[in-house]
């Protein structure tokens, strides 16, 4: 199917690959940002997670371990911001730009021997006969492993937050942390594995960059995707399945902004670039004249520090 | 009752530069409804976190059915049976009833047995729930029966209640007593905490007064008058506020129809209020919090605007009129949160004279800060109030509640206004401040300002105020003097008895929109 | 047990202990850094510190200083006082490059006029085109309560963009042998923002830095208004009680800072610069939040802090020369003061005890 000199098909299945790991990060900040802690690191998880995964998948030549490496290099991150605003209780907003241009300066620092490197390739799901249904096949089963992961962990996510017991009280913690404290429940220690969560799935989300959606280590690779996994939370109101909508309506404007490239329409490519970026600020301006006078979906507590008085 | 169920002995607490508990013993047996007396600051918030396990303390043992009793956390004090009320920061707003009453438990049920348990209860003890609502939506005294269902399905031997009536109105608190006194009946004891001397006479069967940290007495309430029960419990006699006679005036504030939209998520709407104050008159207007008060005052005080022609200063119209404009206009007020909103918490007290002194005192020129000037005022302050305080470098977060409202209070007084509107003057602060900032006040007004005080504590509003109105989910009722005025016809009032036709008529719209 | 205990009253000796604990700090731990990267530590941060100031090339890295630090002060200036207020401006990165767009664009579009008036203009194109480039977020914040972090952000990105796009087509220098790139104004004499005290570094932007500084510290120190943009950031209710109006706040603080990082642009296009490349911006927008909070938000910090920051610049340039050291490891060493010092921060509000019962 063609539209305008672009292969509907090809869009769909670009947008399923080209959304993941802004998926994976704004599922990550979604859960951190539910205990109440609202961490702006994200672009410097994802991108040691990037370098990180890049590098143990080169090295052990792997790109399951690759992952692995990517999510706990994000987690690390993650505590390091855990221990600064939820220990030493620092400002939130400082501490996560901190995270962010220590990351980009770190991972550029390590990835040096690693430019221009080739990674292991990562195979595809063999669904067999379900690829061959037509369009379908293309769209839903053509993918690797790390795909269906993230959509099983938005799955997960969004029913571990409406119906468990840890999810409800991830929740407290996030919406009043005086009143969780009060009941007993170790605020700090929710905080801690919900921000090491959110750091893994940005590291998982950096290292999918690396690993198979480049695929290939460059400095600054991951240009704004965190902050735009920020922004998705924002426009999914704090829920999972909306994070879903947000992260594939992102992902669809990437794509569809490479097809019209590919397409040789003649749009200077530097404007074409700035187009997610755009769209992002657009969604998040439609978004918040809309909430303006409804309720606020956001946790009572985001942001705020806790010390516990006495 | 017979035996004891809690056995507490040389219970000792200390926070650097301040001794909280010191030797604290009593005991309290099975059923028995046993009150903690005290001032604010006496020791009891310490005490009981000890005994809910939320505090460890330094020194000292309790016993809990003859076994040693040492919670590490909550969840350790609720298995052996202590349950806690809290008077606030322990409900979640933005979840709804059964999974507040969840988090409080040690193993819920499934969410729908839970909802199931929850109604049922609830109706069993007359403080009827619906599981399924947001917390945030419900009133004052629904979600202490929130607190209470969370206590009861865990079948407690000892319900502890820090403050509970506080945010009750005298037929919700009535209601409350039933369920206690039933619970006692049960073989429930419980824990009152309280500065309110005829409830617990009313309520109590024993009682442990508390000073300084330190038990200072036990006694029987019932044996005693209100007036021995408050000398014990702030150990000395205590004069009364001369009242003074007073002649209202002309109109200083004219409040006609004034309605505001909600201004958070869960916070009441303005609907229609009108309201007229003289020179020389206190109005105070009683009702239980979150029924308006921080809205009407945010709009007097001209934080939030409000439609035009709604707000009339000395005969001129105000209602667009910004904070500075209105104090340069002689309104002034003093907000309810006194850090964070009435004054800036990690700034000096000197500093805190320039949030609002700068328009009637000379603490600026053409916009340049005098930092001399701000300091003579914040050392006025601290001497005409007496303000206890090493002196104005001192940030306001160091200050005690009482301390500080005296400075905020005094800092608003002494820019001599001719409209003076405060919310909650007295909250949180200990006898002997409270009584000066009311004394404040009533001289105030017979120096010829209006005065509005908006207040919970009833006593308080009766002793001080001329007229009454009551707010109750941003209505205001019609003004009635305070001389012959009956406590039941104020809880009436408190509880929207009046005007109740006209809410029921207007709030379809509301509901469909 | 570590135990903390809110102090009453901010700690003051804290509060300007702590940035020189946090430059000690990490000093250490980027000497253990080095170490790992086989560099000799001790060496590596002589090189950094040292070398640039009292080293053999010391006058011409004298003047270098001069250059790096006088942006990165105009631009922390600026943020410190939305910083202060609770505005985050985390955009100056773009900001910069739109003051760098309009200034040089001013001076392409009259190529090769030349008059004394050109050069003004293009300091007010400069800062016109940040300021513009921050009422976005502003008027975004204030119409529809949009989070200006993100939008600002953004916005680099799309700035960067305008920026590439402005190289390889409207301003490409059509002298320029295909080369992307405009002309080189500093080979234009009006538009030239020479050094005025030839061999300082200090061309007109340092200046401007300078009164920046100046200014900023009378608003926030002695003005009524910088008292109540203090307010606004320590606590928004009582701000708003004492009559601060929080739309006109945002508008202020993002126009103000916006203007400043333009400025910080037009300045660095039109002198050591010289020219709009794809690669202009050097990230002078970023570092310049980890100079704001150096600086503690305060003019002078930002003063002291600048200058230190722009000796690990060029400190670093010359470790990477002399031994190898690789560029972005400097950048990790920044991010790691950043760190250090928003962990010692604790001490200015808080004492910390060690021992005694768990609280």
């Amino acid at each position: 199917m063609i539209v305008g000199g672009i292969d509907v098909v090809t869009l769909i299945s670009m947008l399923m690959v080209a959304s993941t790991p802004v998926l994976l990060a704004a599922t990550g900040e979604l859960v951190a940002e539910k205990s109440g802690v609202l961490n702006l690191g994200v672009e410097g998880m994802m991108i040691v997670g990037a370098v990180a995964g890049f590098a143990a998948a080169v090295t052990t030549g792997s790109p399951v371990l690759g992952f692995a490496g990517g999510a706990l290099a994000g987690a690390a991150m993650a505590a390091l911001f855990a221990l600064l605003t939820q220990v030493f209780l620092s400002n939130q907003t400082a501490t996560g730009l901190a995270l962010t241009l220590f990351g980009l300066g770190l991972s550029a620092l390590v990835g040096k021997p690693f430019e221009g490197v080739r990674p292991p390739p990562t195979g595809k799901v063999p669904f067999g006969p379900l690829s061959d249904i037509p369009m379908l096949g293309r769209i839903l089963f053509s993918h690797d492993w790390v795909v269906y992961l993230s959509l099983a962990l938005v799955a997960a996510v969004w029913g571990m937050l409406k119906y468990s017991r840890a999810g409800l009280i991830l929740r407290a913690v996030g919406e009043n942390h005086d009143a969780a404290h009060a009941l007993g429940y170790r605020v700090i220690a929710v905080r801690f594995a919900a921000l090491a969560f959110g750091g893994a799935l940005a590291g998982l989300g950096g290292a999918y960059l690396s690993l198979i959606r480049v695929p290939q280590w460059t400095e600054g690779m991951t240009a704004g995707a965190g902050w735009i996994a920020l922004a998705i939370v924002v426009f999914a109101s704090w829920r999972a399945g909306r994070v879903l909508i947000g992260a594939y309506l992102f992902g669809g404007i990437t794509a569809l902004q490479l097809q019209l490239q590919a397409a040789g329409y003649a749009i200077p490519v530097h404007l074409l670039t700035m187009a997610p970026y755009v769209l992002t600020i657009v969604v998040l301006v439609v978004l918040s004249a809309l909430h303006r006078h409804g309720a606020q979906a956001a946790p009572a507590a985001l942001g705020r520090s806790f010390h516990a008085s006495n | 009752m017979t035996g004891t169920l809690l056995k507490i002995d040389g219970l000792t607490k200390a926070y650097p530069g301040v001794v909280a508990n010191d030797g604290v013993g009593f005991s309290v047996a099975p059923g028995e409804v046993h009150a903690l007396l005290g001032e604010n600051g006496a020791g009891k918030s310490t005490l009981v976190k000890m005994i809910y396990g939320l505090v460890k303390p330094d020194a000292g043992t309790m016993e809990f059915r003859g076994a040693p009793y040492t919670p590490a956390e909550p969840r350790a004090a609720r298995a052996t049976g202590v349950a806690m009320v809290f008077q606030h920061f322990s409900l979640f707003e933005a979840l709804n009833v059964a999974e507040n009453v969840a988090l409080g438990m040690e193993n819920p049920p499934p969410m729908r047995d839970l909802a199931a348990r929850i109604r049922e209860i609830s109706h069993a003890y007359g403080l009827p729930l619906d599981p399924d609502r947001l917390v945030g939506d419900l009133s004052a005294g629904e979600r202490q029966r929130v607190e209470i269902v969370r206590c009861l399905l865990q079948d407690p031997k000892l319900l502890i209640m820090d403050e509970p009536t506080s945010v009750l109105t005298p037929q919700e608190v009535e209601i409350l007593f039933r369920t206690l006194r039933k619970l006692s009946s049960e073989g429930t004891a419980i824990l009152y905490i309280s500065h309110k001397l005829e409830e617990i006479r009313a309520l109590c069967d024993g009682a442990t007064i508390l000073r300084g940290g330190k038990v200072v007495g036990s006694c029987i309430p019932r044996d005693k008058t209100a007036r021995e029960l408050a000398e014990m419990m702030v150990g000395g006699t205590f004069a009364e506020t001369r009242r003074g006679g007073r002649t209202p005036g002309a109109p200083v504030l004219v409040v006609k129809d004034l309605s505001l939209p909600p201004m958070s998520q869960f916070g009441p709407a303005l609907k229609h209020v009108d309201l007229t104050l003289r020179a020389g008159e206190i109005l105070g207007i009683g009702g239980v919090a979150g029924n308006g008060q921080e809205e009407l005052l945010a709009t007097l005080s001209g934080e939030v605007p409000s439609a035009d022609e709604t707000v009339i200063l000395k005969g001129e119209e105000a209602s667009h009129l910004g904070p500075n404009e209105r104090r340069a206009r002689g309104l002034l007020s003093a907000p309810e949160e006194r850090l964070g909103h009435a004054a800036v918490p990690a700034m000096s007290l000197t500093e805190n004279t320039l949030l609002t002194g700068t328009i009637r005192k000379p603490l600026t020129k053409k916009g340049f800060i005098d930092m001399g000037a701000a300091r003579a005022f914040a050392e006025e302050i601290i001497r005409a109030f007496d303000v206890r305080t090493p002196g104005p470098h001192v940030a306001a977060r160091a200050l005690s509640g009482g301390n500080l409202q005296k400075y905020v209070i005094g800092r608003e007084v002494l820019q001599a206004p001719d409209v003076l509107i405060v919310n909650q003057p007295t909250w949180g602060v200990d006898a002997a401040a409270a009584a000066s900032i009311r004394q404040a006040l009533i001289d105030l007004a017979a120096r010829g300002a209006g005065v509005i005080v908006i207040s919970q504590d009833l006593d308080e509003l009766m002793e001080i105020a001329d007229n009454f109105c009551a707010l109750y989910e941003g209505r205001l009722s019609a003004p009635r003097p305070v001389e012959g005025l009956s406590l039941d016809e104020i809880g009436l009032m408190l509880g929207g008895a009046q005007g109740m036709t006209e809410a029921q008529i207007e709030i379809q719209p509301e509901a469909l929109a | 047990m570590i135990r903390l205990i809110r102090r009453p009253t901010p700690s003051k000796f804290w509060s300007w202990t702590t940035p020189i604990l946090a430059v000690v700090a990490t000093m250490i731990a980027g000497g253990l850094l080095f170490a790992l990267l086989g560099k000799p530590p001790v060496e590596a941060i002589r090189t950094i510190f040292w070398e640039p100031l009292f080293g053999d090339n010391a006058d011409y890295f004298r003047g270098q200083l001069l250059v790096k630090a006088g942006p990165l002060i105009l631009i922390a200036s600026g943020l410190a006082v939305g910083f202060r207020a609770g505005i985050w401006n985390i955009g100056a990165e773009g900001q910069y490059i739109m003051g760098a767009i309009c200034g040089a664009g001013l001076a392409l579009a009259v190529y090769p006029a030349e008059s004394p008036w050109l050069f003004p203009a293009m300091v007010i194109a400069g800062a016109i085109g940040g300021f513009l480039w921050g009422m976005i977020p502003a008027l975004l914040k204030v119409w529809f309560g949009t989070n200006e972090i993100l939008v600002s952000l953004m916005l680099v990105y799309v700035a960067q963009n305008l920026l590439a796009y402005m190289a390889f087509g409207p301003m490409k220098n059509p002298q320029g042998m295909g080369f992307p790139g405009s002309r080189n104004l500093q080979q234009y004499p009006s538009a030239f923002n020479e050094e005025l005290i030839p061999g300082t570094g200090a061309h007109w932007g340092v200046l401007a830095a300078l009164v920046a500084v100046i200014a900023i510290y009378v608003l926030m120190q002695r003005h009524i208004m910088g008292f109540r943009i203090r307010v606004a950031g320590e606590a928004p209710r009582a701000a708003r009680f004492a009559g601060v109006v929080p739309a006109r706040l945002v508008v202020f603080c993002l126009g103000l800072s916006g203007a400043l990082a333009g400025l910080a642009g037009m300045f660095e296009v039109s002198g050591p610069s010289g020219q709009i490349t794809d690669g202009f911006n050097a990230g002078y927008g970023f570092t310049a939040i980890i100079v704001a909070f150096l600086g503690r938000l305060h003019p002078v910090g930002i003063l002291l802090a600048g200058l230190l920051m722009a000796l690990t610049y060029i400190g670093g340039d010359m470790a990477q020369m002399m031994l190898n050291l690789p560029s972005a490891a400097i950048q990790v060493f920044q991010g790691m003061l950043l760190f250090f010092l928003l962990g010692f921060d604790l001490l200015t509000n808080y004492r910390v005890r060690l021992g005694g019962a768990r609280a």
